[in-house]
């Protein structure tokens, strides 16, 4: 028996350690720099930034979809990466809506003009040479300040969010954006391969017939916001309409989308947003982290007073639990934020809560006379299917308010509901798994003789040992 | 604590009490909503010395925002102010200009600027949404009893018993609130959903402890009237209740006094969603499953019910 519940003990001394090793700040002991690349993620309001909800109100008559919108998301997440920000997020929310996270930006008033251009899309010749994918060029159509290139996004003079170098050779503009009408993931009639199919409007045919007919066997070059995506080979002439061969399968529904966005360069608005200042969350942190403490202590002061063998038991249990959650919060990783951390902290009294059921159960067992062990083993069973109705009830209200959060466009309501959930998970198996093995150690190594160190009265556990001692006679 | 099921009708008035202010100041007030739910900015600023809040009213109204309302927040040395106005975009020309005017008063703390501009189509969605997340939460928590339940002679009474008590409580959250708003200008934010979303699932999962005995004991022994089995159950769960609930309320009383001001209303309604919800699941819940089992739920509302029907064959 012993060296089953030993081996138990192993384990979870082992998670443990591998738990704060995981959570604590700094290198020290870093491994391969696993620990530097899952850092604690903190959300806005805790290290300032800026999230905006952005409206695609695309022009009269043009109607905006989910893979136009996806289009306009990639782009935006390149600009976004262009500008050096460290964990952005950029995500699209229903039919018309992109979602945009940009924790700790100095200054979130350029920041939106960035994010609110239109796209550029261009297809440029590229004199023969072969451009690859990230070059940042430099287009006959227009210095970026001089040239308002998209004429149908009224007001938004596109401006590249890096420029190319000043002495980098000007290539020629063949077509851009508005002279794209569709575009779309195809198969190849002959090969069956998928490709990139597109169509042209109006005058852009003739001149792209022109260009296409005297260049065939020649690269040339698909641009957005003046960096390549994509440099195709002419391998025939092309007016109304043409395919692009050549791009990886993977990547087919990917550039498909980028055109067809890049075509319709739908203007975007600033719906909602929201600005923190890096003080004033710094501010916040450290009042969490004080209240998260006095929480703790409070909490485990009580468990220990009222519940004395055991609550000591389930105060280090809730230290493992601590460890294991923020370990967890890395490793998924979870953005942590006020509420977050509230959540976080809401699960600690929740995660006493399974100790308190169990407890309470081992006393009345206590006092039909079983014996310590027995007691703990009935205390336990009996306890569990309240346990697990309780969370899983829980858990299902957090399962709502990730949804709900998804909608309001609100890392701070999805991130109390992933903390709450996470932690509920965690305090099963520490409140359960952990106390239990703990308490079992200590009988077994005959630590506990008397009932009045689970929390029985003195008069109480004397009775009920001289009570056994009758009934063992 | 000795006959608590044989006192429910006791419970029951004092429910009525608790909630009867909250559902006044719901009817003639309603809530406060702020800019979440109504659209609009919401823009803390933070100056390196104390100003008056007359001096940032007058700067905005002179540049065209005479809707602008200000108030000091947070500790007095922090030189913090909330402003609220009608929809200020970031980043937009007005911003600048608004922010020159307000930094001529006092030199700002740029580091302490915070700005949440919602827009009313948002505003209106998170309406919408609300009401259906509190919904959604209620039919999942509903369904999950009658399932765990489904071995008693009535698991969908658990369910609907659950959820009786677990509306209490939100209505009595809400309640609070409105008043806190009526009286103190305190607003309704979506933190504030997320909390009583919080709250509802706390009650319940309180309630399911108790409700749990009732089925362990409807099984032990079957000789007891149904009254007894719950009046038993709640007095055995009764510590555990109670202690639960301290150690939530320990946790929430740290992070409202000592957590910051951002979280502090979210926090207060937590605390009042837990106090309630422990009180609900003990007086209340359990007191119903008596009640409907012993037919004064339906007797209650047939004297409404029967009336109709008895009236006409007198008057034929």
């Amino acid at each position: 028996m012993f060296s089953r519940h030993g081996l138990m003990l192993a384990l979870i001394i082992l998670l443990t350690a591998v738990s704060i090793w995981v959570a604590m700040p700094g290198d020290r002991w870093d491994i391969n720099g696993f620990r530097a690349d899952h850092p604690a993620r903190q959300g806005l309001d805790l290290q300032g930034g800026l999230q905006v909800l952005l409206e695609a109100r695309p022009p009269a008559g043009v109607k905006v979809d989910k893979d136009t919108l996806s289009g306009t998301r990639d782009t935006i997440e390149r600009r976004v990466n262009a500008l050096g920000v460290a964990e952005p997020l950029v995500q699209t929310r229903g039919n018309n809506l992109i979602v945009v996270e940009l924790p700790g930006i100095d200054d979130p008033d350029a920041a939106i003009a960035v994010l609110q251009q239109t796209a550029l899309l261009e297809i440029i010749d590229t004199n023969g040479q072969p451009l690859p994918e990230g070059t940042l060029v430099r287009t006959t159509l227009g210095d970026p300040s001089s040239t308002n290139a998209t004429p149908e996004a009224a007001g938004a003079t596109p401006v590249p969010v890096e420029t190319p170098p000043p002495d980098a050779p000007v290539f020629q503009t063949i077509i851009s954006g508005s002279d794209l009408s569709n575009a779309y993931p195809t198969s190849d009639g002959q090969t069956g391969q998928l490709v990139v199919g597109f169509e042209l409007s109006g005058d852009a045919r003739g001149k792209f017939y022109d260009y296409t007919s005297t260049h065939i066997g020649q690269p040339m070059s698909i641009v957005i916001d003046k960096r390549v995506i994509s440099s195709p080979q002419i391998n025939a002439a092309i007016s109304g309409q043409g395919v692009i061969t050549g791009v990886p399968a993977n990547q087919v529904k990917d550039l498909a989308l980028q055109l067809k966005s890049g075509a319709l360069s739908v203007p975007l608005e600033v719906v909602s947003s929201e600005t923190v200042g890096p003080s004033l969350g710094q501010d916040s942190i450290d009042k969490s982290l004080i209240a998260g403490a006095i929480g703790l202590a409070s909490v485990a002061l009580f468990m220990v007073l009222y519940y004395r063998i055991p609550g000591v038991l389930s105060v280090i249990a809730l230290l493992i639990y601590t460890a294991i959650t923020f370990a967890l919060y890395k490793l998924i990783p979870i953005t942590l934020t006020l509420p977050g951390i509230a959540g976080f902290i809401l699960s600690i009294g929740m995660a006493v809560d399974a100790n308190v059921l169990i407890f309470a159960r081992l006393k009345e067992e206590l006092r039909t006379g079983k014996t310590v062990a027995q007691a703990i083993e009935a205390g336990f069973d009996h306890a569990w299917p309240s346990i697990r109705d309780s969370n899983i009830s829980t858990m299902i209200t957090c399962i709502i308010l990730y949804w709900f959060g998804q909608f309001t466009g609100a890392t701070i309501i999805t991130g109390f509901a992933l903390t709450l959930f996470i932690g509920v998970a965690v305090s099963l198996f520490s409140a359960i798994t952990v106390t239990r093995t703990f308490l079992r150690l200590l009988v077994d190594a005959g630590f506990v003789r008397s009932s009045w160190w689970l929390g029985l009265g003195r008069d109480e556990a004397a009775f009920l040992a001289q009570q056994r001692a009758m009934g063992a006679d | 604590m000795d006959h608590l099921a044989g006192k429910r009708h006791l419970w029951f008035a004092l429910s009525a009490v608790l909630l009867l202010p909250g559902i006044f100041s719901l009817i003639v007030h309603g809530l406060n909503f702020g800019v979440d739910f109504t659209g609009g900015t919401l823009w803390q600023v933070q100056f390196e010395q104390g100003v008056g809040t007359e001096q940032i009213v007058q700067a905005l109204s002179a540049n065209g925002r005479p809707e602008a309302t200000v108030q000091q927040v947070g500790a007095a040395d922090e030189h913090r102010y909330q402003i609220r106005m009608k929809e200020l975009r970031a980043g937009s020309e007005e911003k600048t200009q608004l922010t020159n005017a307000v930094n001529g008063i006092a030199p700002l703390n740029p580091g302490g600027e915070r700005l949440d501009t919602v827009g009313s189509v948002v505003a209106s969605s998170l309406r919408t949404r609300s009401i259906l997340a509190v919904g959604a939460a209620a039919i999942g928590i509903l369904l999950y009893i009658a399932w765990a339940f489904r071995n008693t002679q009535r698991p969908m009474l658990y369910g609907i018993c659950a959820i009786v008590a677990m509306l209490h409580d939100a209505i009595f959250v809400l309640g609070v609130f409105s008043l806190l708003g009526w009286f103190f200008g305190v607003e309704i934010d979506a933190l504030f959903i997320t909390a009583v979303l919080t709250v509802i699932g706390f009650s319940v999962h309180d309630t399911i402890v108790v409700f749990d005995r009732i089925r362990e004991n409807l099984h032990a022994d079957v000789g007891h009237s149904f009254e007894d089995v719950v009046n038993y159950s709640i007095a055995q769960t009764l510590v555990r209740s109670l202690n639960t609930s301290l150690t939530v309320i320990l946790t929430l009383a740290a992070l409202f006094l000592f957590g910051g001001s951002t979280t502090r209303e979210f926090v207060l309604a937590l605390l009042i969603g837990v106090v309630i919800g422990t009180y609900s699941s003990i007086f209340n819940a359990s007191q119903l499953l008596v009640a409907w089992e012993n037919g004064e739920i339906q007797r209650f509302f047939g004297r409404f019910t029967r009336r109709a029907p008895s009236a006409s064959p007198d008057t034929a």
